[in-house]
Order: C-alpha cells, then sequence, then structure tokens
C-alpha cells in the first residue's frame, strides 16, 4: 500500500532503460519539425520546394560525414540500426551470390553476443550456403581475437573466403566494449572487411571510422535522442554491396525510397549534440555507474556484476540477483515507476534465457535473475538512490517466496 | 485508449497476486505443521514451485508455498493455494490449468505453462500425502 504512495509522490516514471531506447531531445525535435508542414519537399523534385529538401539531405550527410571522418557519399540513410545491418550483412552476401550464380560460397564470421539483427540475418544467410561462424566471448563479454583469427586463417587456406566479420562496438545488455582497432588490424591482415553494430557506442565513444579501423558502421536514432526508426550505414568506398530496396537512385543507389529527411535531420543534430557532450557525460555516467555497482554490491548479498568492469559502457548496469527471477523484479521496480530490463526469458518471447548472458558463462537461473539498469542525460544521483531502496525491498520480498533462494544456503561464486 | 504511466501487462488481478500474494511461506518453521508437500519445475525453463498442504479427513484445511519465476507463475501460485483452501482432496485433484487461469482473468498464452505448474505442484503434494498417510 505505501509502495503505490511513494510512487505517485516521488517517482511516476524513473526511466532506467536508455538502451532500449531514449527520448527525443527537445533541440533534435526543434531542427527536424520544419520538414514535416513547411519544408516538406522531395529532394528529388526539380523545383524549388525540392531543391530546399535535397539541400536539407545533403546538409544532414556532410554533418554526419564530418563526425564519422569519412566522405559523405560513404554514408546510406536508412529506417533503422536492423535495416543498416541487414543492408551491410546482406550487401555483402548478395553480391557475392551474383557471382556464384545464386548460390552463397564463403564465410561470415561474428561474436556469440551480437543482436538478433545480426545474427538472426546471418541465420538466414546459412540457408544460400554461406558459412557462418560465432566466436566465443570471454566472461568479461570480449571477443577471443585469437579464435578470430584462427578462423579466418583456417578457412581462407581451405579456400572459403571470409565475407565479411561483423563485430559490435558496445554490447547492449552488459555493455561490453569490444576493441574494434585490433580486431579491424587482424581482419585487414587477411583482407576481410569489418563491419561493426554501434548502435549503442555512438552516444558514448569515439566515432571516427579511420580511426576504429572499420570498414562498415551501423548506427540509429533510437538511441542517441533522435528518431525511432532512423539509422544509417557508414560504408567504405571501397567495399562494394548490393542493394536491398530498388526502385530509384536514392542513396547512391543503395536504399531506393523518397528520403525520411526530418528523421535524417534529427539524425545529424543528434550526432553533433551526442559528440558534444560525449566526455564531460561519460565522465558524469561513469561517477554514477560506479556508484550504483558498489552500493548495490554492498546493501544487497549475493549479487553478480554481469560484464566487464573496465571495459564498459558508461550507462550501463547488469546484475544477476541470486535466487529470483528476472521479469519480477522488473515487475516491481515497473510498481514503484522504475523502468528497467531484464535478461530473463519470461519478459521475452522465447524460453531461452538472454544468449548474452549465456555466452558470459552464467548458469540459466542467473542469467533468468538478471537485471539492465541504463543511464541517461535526466539520471542524478538521486534516482539512482530511490532505485536502490526499491530493488533491495523487491529483492528481498521476492527472495522470501523463493524455493531456490531458501534452497542454496552457500554462496556460489563465480 | 488512454496510455498511462502505470500500464501493466496482466490483468488487475494477475497484479494484485502478483504484488500482494496470498499464503506463501514466511518462515521455514511454519513446514511442520503440514503433511503433504510438492515440488515442481525445473532452473532451466525458469519456474520452480513448492507446496505445503495441510490435510485432515480428506480436505485441505491449509496450504502454503514459494514460487520462483514471472509474475504469472507468482500470481497463480497465489492464486491456486486461495481456490483449494478447504476443498476436499477430490475435488482439488480435478483442478485445471484453466480453472487457475480463469481465477486469473487469463494469461498471455506465452505463460500459460506457468499456471500449469501450480496445479502440477498441488498433485504432487497430495500425492505425497497420500504416500504418507497410507
Ligand atoms: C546493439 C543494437 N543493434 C541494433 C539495434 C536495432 O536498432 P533499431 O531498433 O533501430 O532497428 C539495437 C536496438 O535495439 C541495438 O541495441
Amino acid at each position: 500500500m505505501t509502495k503505490t504512495k511513494n510512487i505517485q509522490n516521488t517517482a511516476k516514471e524513473l526511466y532506467m532503460d536508455y538502451s532500449a531506447t531514449t527520448p527525443t531531445r527537445q533541440a533534435v525535435l526543434d531542427e527536424a519539425l520544419p520538414f514535416f508542414v513547411e519544408k516538406y519537399g522531395n529532394p528529388s523534385s526539380f523545383h524549388s520546394t525540392g531543391l530546399v529538401a535535397k539541400r536539407t539531405l545533403q546538409d544532414a550527410r556532410e554533418r554526419v560525414a564530418k563526425i564519422l571522418n569519412c566522405d559523405e557519399k560513404e554514408i546510406v540513410f536508412t529506417g533503422s540500426g536492423t535495416e543498416s545491418i541487414n543492408l551491410a550483412l546482406k550487401g555483402i552476401a548478395f553480391k557475392n551470390m551474383i557471382k556464384n550464380k545464386g548460390l552463397g560460397k564463403g564465410t561470415f564470421i561474428t561474436g556469440k553476443i551480437e543482436h538478433p539483427a545480426v545474427l538472426e540475418t546471418l541465420e538466414w544467410l546459412e540457408k544460400f550456403g554461406f558459412n557462418i561462424i560465432e566466436i566465443d566471448v570471454d566472461m568479461n563479454g570480449i571477443i577471443n581475437l585469437k579464435q578470430l583469427q584462427n578462423d579466418i586463417k583456417k578457412n581462407q587456406e581451405e579456400g572459403l573466403p571470409v565475407l565479411l566479420v561483423s563485430i559490435m562496438y558496445a554490447n547492449n545488455e552488459i555493455g561490453t566494449i569490444q576493441p574494434l582497432k585490433e580486431i579491424s588490424e587482424i581482419c585487414h591482415k587477411y583482407g576481410v572487411p569489418l563491419h561493426s553494430d554501434g548502435c549503442q557506442g555512438a552516444e558514448y565513444l569515439p566515432l571516427d571510422v579511420t580511426k576504429l579501423g572499420v570498414d562498415m558502421l551501423t548506427l540509429n536514432g533510437s538511441k542517441i535522442y533522435g528518431f525511432k526508426g532512423t539509422g544509417l550505414l557508414y560504408k567504405n568506398k571501397n567495399v562494394i554491396i548490393e542493394s536491398l530496396i530498388h526502385g530509384g537512385g536514392h542513396e547512391n543507389n543503395l536504399r531506393a525510397g523518397t528520403e525520411n529527411i526530418a528523421g535524417i535531420v534529427a539524425m545529424a543534430k543528434a550526432l553533433e549534440i551526442a559528440e558534444k557532450e560525449k566526455k564531460k557525460e561519460t565522465i558524469r555516467l561513469k561517477k554514477l555507474r560506479n556508484y550504483m555497482v558498489k552500493k548495490i554490491k554492498k546493501e544487497i548479498p549475493k549479487v553478480i556484476y554481469n560484464g566487464s568492469a573496465t571495459k564498459r559502457l558508461p550507462n550501463n548496469v547488469n546484475f544477476s540477483f541470486e535466487g529470483i527471477e528476472g521479469e519480477s523484479i522488473l515487475l516491481r521496480l515497473n510498481e514503484a515507476g522504475i523502468r528497467v530490463s531484464t535478461g530473463s526469458a519470461c519478459a521475452s518471447q522465447s524460453l531461452d534465457p538472454s544468449h548474452v548472458l549465456l555466452a558470459i558463462g552464467l548458469p540459466h537461473g542467473l542469467a533468468h535473475g538478471s537485471i539492465r539498469f541504463t543511464f541517461g542525460k535526466d539520471t542524478t544521483k538521486q534516482k539512482i538512490d530511490y532505485t536502490i531502496r526499491e530493488l533491495k525491498s523487491s529483492i528481498k520480498f521476492l527472495r522470501t517466496i523463493s524455493p531456490e533462494w531458501n534452497k542454496q544456503k552457500s554462496w556460489r561464486k563465480r | 485508449m488512454k496510455v498511462e504511466g502505470n500500464d501493466w501487462f496482466y490483468t488487475k488481478e494477475v497484479k494484485e497476486h502478483f504484488m500482494n500474494p496470498k499464503n506463501f511461506l514466511k518462515e521455514e518453521k511454519e513446514i511442520k505443521e503440514f503433511n503433504g508437500y510438492g515440488k515442481v519445475g525445473n532452473m532451466k525453463c525458469g519456474d520452480v514451485m513448492e507446496i505445503w498442504l495441510l490435510i485432515e479427513k480428506n480436505k485441505i484445511k491449509d496450504v502454503r508455498w514459494r514460487t520462483f519465476g514471472c509474475a504469472s507463475a507468482i500470481a497463480s501460485t497465489s492464486a491456486m493455494s486461495e481456490m483449494v483452501k478447504g476443498m476436499s482432496i477430490h475435488n482439488a485433484l480435478k483442478l485445471t490449468a484453466s480453472d487457475i487461469m480463469d481465477k486469473l482473468k487469463g494469461l498471455p498464452a506465452i505463460k500459460v505453462h506457468c499456471s500449469v505448474l501450480g496445479d502440477e505442484a498441488l498433485r504432487e503434494a497430495i500425492k505425497d500425502y497420500e504416500s504418507n498417510n497410507n
């Protein structure tokens, strides 16, 4: 009862799920809004109204290219992070299939903790004859570089070309940041292009594609205070891919369809703001993250901090709570106004818990008992304190009614 | 439809049983007052349920439980515990998953396996009682 009162008094909604999506920034919305009602032209039109749209598009492309330190022709605007990933992977695959009379011939290498947009796309490509390899990660979620190098070498020695390596920049569940530069050096040693899913990294990590060494990079608006349903693919001009969507010459023949000018402007603005605030915001959030981690470890018994302590996004905290299940924690926190995510199967459409948590070696029970807190621009120490208070009481109650908790009296150490 | 800040994924009934569950085992020492015990489920699929029954003259006089699992698993155990209190063993054995679901005014399809555990655990506990008392 008192709990319900709490919600209304202190926090109607305390959002701790910025890795799921972010609100749009007011400044981003302000800049994009005119392109709905006033400046609604089609960039392909041969009149002044169209020209405004065309110039706006060109300008947005240049702004993005400046941040990524690439040529503006190397930016393809798309309809989501998922679409960019599909374009990168299938674009390479179709190119290969055209060469081989419809059959896929070659290997794609990726990691075990990639987003489903990568894993399910590659699984589908397997049907056309491609060979798919998923590289292991260690308990921190870092890709096994040795295995990556060996697999590239082995495949090429056996006459199977490695067509593409796709490794994410930062993980959406545990926040682990991959050593992209080292990965790219391995790939390039063998002449293999590297694509990276940078959706979670864009807000906080460097995006200079030459420094990163990536040949393709996926970003989206949904995670950087831009619009949902917007994305882009950086594609180095030396990488040749097929388009997935035909019907006009838009986006350098790589993505047909009238451009989403407002969304593209929002994307450019969101990236600019992210770029400007990166340094300061990373320092601020890192402090808050370390504060929360320390406090949870101190105040709640038998927890496991999932992921890497250091090679980690500044806004990601992920814990497993022994003896209880994540969806029930999530929903009790939700009642206190706090929005979080879980790796439990119960909160998804599958019966298996998060593939990411299983890949870093968590047993099923602990993977079911995981909660992800992700911070953003409105996260404060005060909100974290409130969250921890509510978390403590939820955990305590759920453990009281848990057969698992009452069974295991011994602290299982990983 | 008006979207409120605190909209809920399950029915009102599930929410009430989940937030304020009835008849759960508060302390280990209560166990000795019960004469039938059942446990079903496993950690791999993510639902485990334990039930204690106090059976007298073929009637369920009292019930306690513990559940590891999602909100619907917890709610369905709680709802089931209210339903079987005072029931004859004969009737309790006839309790089905869909009876429990009706009491909760429905569950999402993917969640149904959770409440199925509730009636299974109940049968286990009755079987345990019978094997100890025959
Ligand atoms: C790492 C990662 N990749 C890809 C995506 C997909 O992006 P979108 O929702 O824009 O398709 C997401 C977001 O869900 C993500 O976190």
